[in-house]
């Protein structure tokens, strides 16, 4: 273990933290400002891939495909809204939980039906192709660094979005107590679809981003949804700054219990006792941080709504 | 309202059981065989593979195998080992199926097994083989077309000890597979695992395991990673720029199913396997013709090995018909076929003895496959098959 080898960890982690923000960003707004609970957002980052690989294969260039398919997960999501959930704001969540989940099951269906079941994968773009050495034998992709680079972008537009806009002042007047703000006179359902929207671009932008490094298969969103949910749960529904943080914390952890796990159950065992353990472990570390979280704040890190 | 469409939906589901029960082919006369398989969710290209290559075969012989008619029940697990076994009970039970063919999946196997087993139906497996049906469980009814689950990594142990590698990582999976994985290639390897890496089933992203292997420096790595794992696995690897430094074995994980996705980054990686589409015999230049102008798509080795369970179908009922049971395993265990990979025969136990080979990934025209390099195993059986008392 040496330290270039931890900030080389970090830097892992950080991305992965990045990838994990761009995705509960939409679903911690859509759950804090609609009271909506949203399983197909993973679907949604799953079409998001599922589009930049169509969009590529008929563009040829991953710049090309990029406003595409952010354009067509746009129009994707915005389309489930109508057809699906627009229908189920009042609803109880198990209703939501029913339904949405019902949306994983057919769009994983759909795509494997489209696309067929083999993983695809889209090439990662000339400009961004090289990379930086680190240390010896290892090269940090290019492409990684532009992802942690665009994630950070995001963040930032994001930040400036709901603190410095009219709509941002809405969406966390929203947050807080959605009815007031539809006393008040706003078109709450317009609010909700813009806000729908916008979380389903973002979740499409996470995917597109995600094509050329991870491979794209019916069911790549399933996992990355259930930690977006432990990301959303540590950090506070709602709250943008809390998904935030509370990615790269958790991306941090994982990657680091991950990588070092073994060696330190190895301090503490016997070396086969430690292979068993330390990825035993590794896998279970974010899920003890979230329960160690809730049992000190139960409204998450950094909550929003009143009581 | 309510009543009225669970009454129709009653009455609409007893006619439709009728008039599939009206098109089924009266038993005596055809062949029926039960084809399980995994065909939906992240693996199901392995569960196609598979299927196409058996319905290939079946449709050589001109949709009759052994001279009689066949009906393929394909039938999904979904890899699910309580839906499979439900589905299987139907297969035997409500469709009396002649033959079990197929199954990708160890846990799958291990479900099925014991109650086809005991109901006397023979089956053919087209891939899983796990140690215990090897072993102990065997049965006089149970033949693989395919290879027994540890071959394949024994073949890299004994590769990786003749290059002289003398230190290296391996990493798999953290389930059955994955360990079997690694034990089955510490058993031919002679050097040193410097460290062993158990990452979490689905895992997406390996940079920290990369940066921990290019902090050990290790002669090589041995990583069994099958389906969209590998794809990521194989894709990060290139672009950690570890591909060209630290060579890459591996088992399932660089093969005509991943291929496709991982192209050019996975060209000139090492893997271990009983039959590639180059192996010379006729039977095999046939099969990859046909395979590739039927479907549009260059057969792996799970096509290879659903292929060769019609074929032995086909030799040992036109052999011996499926009238007479004891005649029809006693065909069975000749292996009356011309298998895609040459040399084949059964083990006691009734596990292939076939030739392993080192296969390296090429680029074929437009498209990526394997190709045998050298042989590293000849006439090799299973370690099982000593405990394997067959009644």
């Amino acid at each position: 273990m040496s330290t270039t080898l931890l900030a080389v960890q970090t830097l892992n982690g950080l991305q992965l933290g990045i990838l994990l923000f761009l995705i509960a960003a939409g679903l911690t707004l859509v759950f804090g400002v609609m009271d909506f609970i949203n399983l197909a957002h993973g679907v949604q980052y799953m079409l998001g891939a599922y589009l930049a690989v169509a969009g590529y294969q008929l563009t040829g260039s991953f710049w090309l495909a990029l406003p595409l398919a952010l354009l067509a997960a746009l129009a994707c999501g915005l389309l489930l809204e109508f057809l699906v959930f627009r229908h189920l704001y009042d609803r109880d969540h198990l209703d939501q939980v029913l339904a949405t989940f019902g949306v994983i099951l057919f769009l994983n269906e759909a795509v494997r039906v489209i696309w067929g079941a083999a993983p695809l994968s889209v090439p990662v773009p000339e400009l961004l192709n090289g990379s930086i050495r680190l240390f010896e034998n290892f090269n940090y992709p290019v492409y990684r660094m532009a992802l942690l680079a665009a994630g950070l972008g995001v963040a930032v537009l994001l930040y400036v979005l709901v603190t410095r806009t009219r709509v941002g002042m809405l969406v966390r007047a929203g947050a807080s107590n959605a009815p007031m703000v539809a006393a008040l006179g706003v078109n709450i359902r317009r609010l909700f679809m813009i806000v729908f929207g916008f979380g389903a671009m973002l979740a499409g932008f996470a995917g597109i981003m995600a094509a050329p490094i991870l491979s794209v298969e019916p069911g790549m969103g399933d996992n990355l949804l259930i930690l977006a949910f432990v990301v959303i749960v540590i950090g506070g529904i709602g709250s943008i700054r809390g998904a935030f943080l509370s990615a790269l914390l958790i991306g941090l952890v994982d990657t680091i219990g991950r990588s070092f796990a073994t060696d330190i159950a190895r301090l503490v065992l016997p070396p086969s006792a430690a292979n068993d353990v330390g990825p035993a472990i590794a896998s279970m570390l974010i899920y003890i941080l979230m329960a160690g979280v809730l049992f000190f704040r139960p409204s998450g890190l950094f909550p929003v709504r009143s009581a | 309202m309510k009543q009225i469409l669970s009454a129709f939906a009653v009455t609409a589901s007893i006619g439709l059981a009728g008039l599939g029960a009206a098109t089924a082919p009266a038993g005596a006369e055809g062949l029926k065989i039960g084809f399980l398989a995994t065909l939906s969710g992240p693996p199901a290209v392995l569960g196609q593979h598979m299927r196409d290559g058996f319905l290939l075969g079946v449709k050589q012989s001109g949709g009759k195998l052994g001279g009689m008619d066949t009906e393929v029940i394909v039938v999904d697990d979904e890899l699910k080992p309580d839906a499979a076994l439900t589905k299987v009970q139907g297969l035997l039970e409500r469709d009396k199926v002649d033959i079990m063919a197929g199954v990708v999946f160890s846990n799958v196997m291990m479900a099925v097994y014991k109650p086809v087993i005991q109901s006397e139906t023979i089956f053919i497996g087209a891939n899983a083989g796990p140690s215990p049906i090897a072993g102990k469980g065997c049965s006089r009814y149970f033949f693989s077309t395919s290879y027994q689950n540890d071959q394949n990594h024994e073949v890299m142990g004994r590769h990786a000890s003749q290059k002289g590698y003398g230190k290296m990582v391996v990493m798999a999976p953290n389930y059955q597979a994955g360990k079997d994985a690694i034990a089955g290639f510490k058993r031919h390897y002679t050097g040193e695992v410097a460290a062993e890496i158990y990452t979490k089933l689905g895992q997406l992203d390996f940079s920290a395991e990369l940066a921990r292997i290019a902090d050990l420096k290790p002669d090589a790595i041995f990583t069994f990673m099958p389906g969209g794992m590998g794809v990521n696995l194989v894709k990060q690897y290139s672009q950690a720029g570890l591909k060209d430094v630290i060579p890459f074995l591996s088992t399932f994980t660089v093969d005509e199913t991943t291929l496709p996705a991982t192209k050019d980054l996975a060209v000139g990686l090492y893997s271990g396997a009983e039959w590639a589409p180059n192996l010379d015999n006729p039977a095999n230049a046939r099969f990859v013709r046909e395979f590739k102008a039927e479907y549009g798509y260059a057969p792996s080795l799970y096509a290879a090995q659903g292929y060769d369970a019609a074929r032995l179908i086909d030799g040992a009922v036109g052999m011996a018909g499926i009238k007479d049971k004891t005649a029809l395993l006693s065909a069975l265990n000749a292996a009356p076929f011309e298998s895609v990979r040459g040399d084949f025969k059964f083990n006691t136990n009734q596990f292939p003895i076939q030739d392993f080979y080192l296969t390296k990934a090429v680029q074929d025209g437009n498209s990526y496959v394997t190709e045998a390099v050298e042989k590293v195993f000849d006439d090799f059986g299973d370690a099982y098959a000593g405990s394997c008392r067959m009644n």
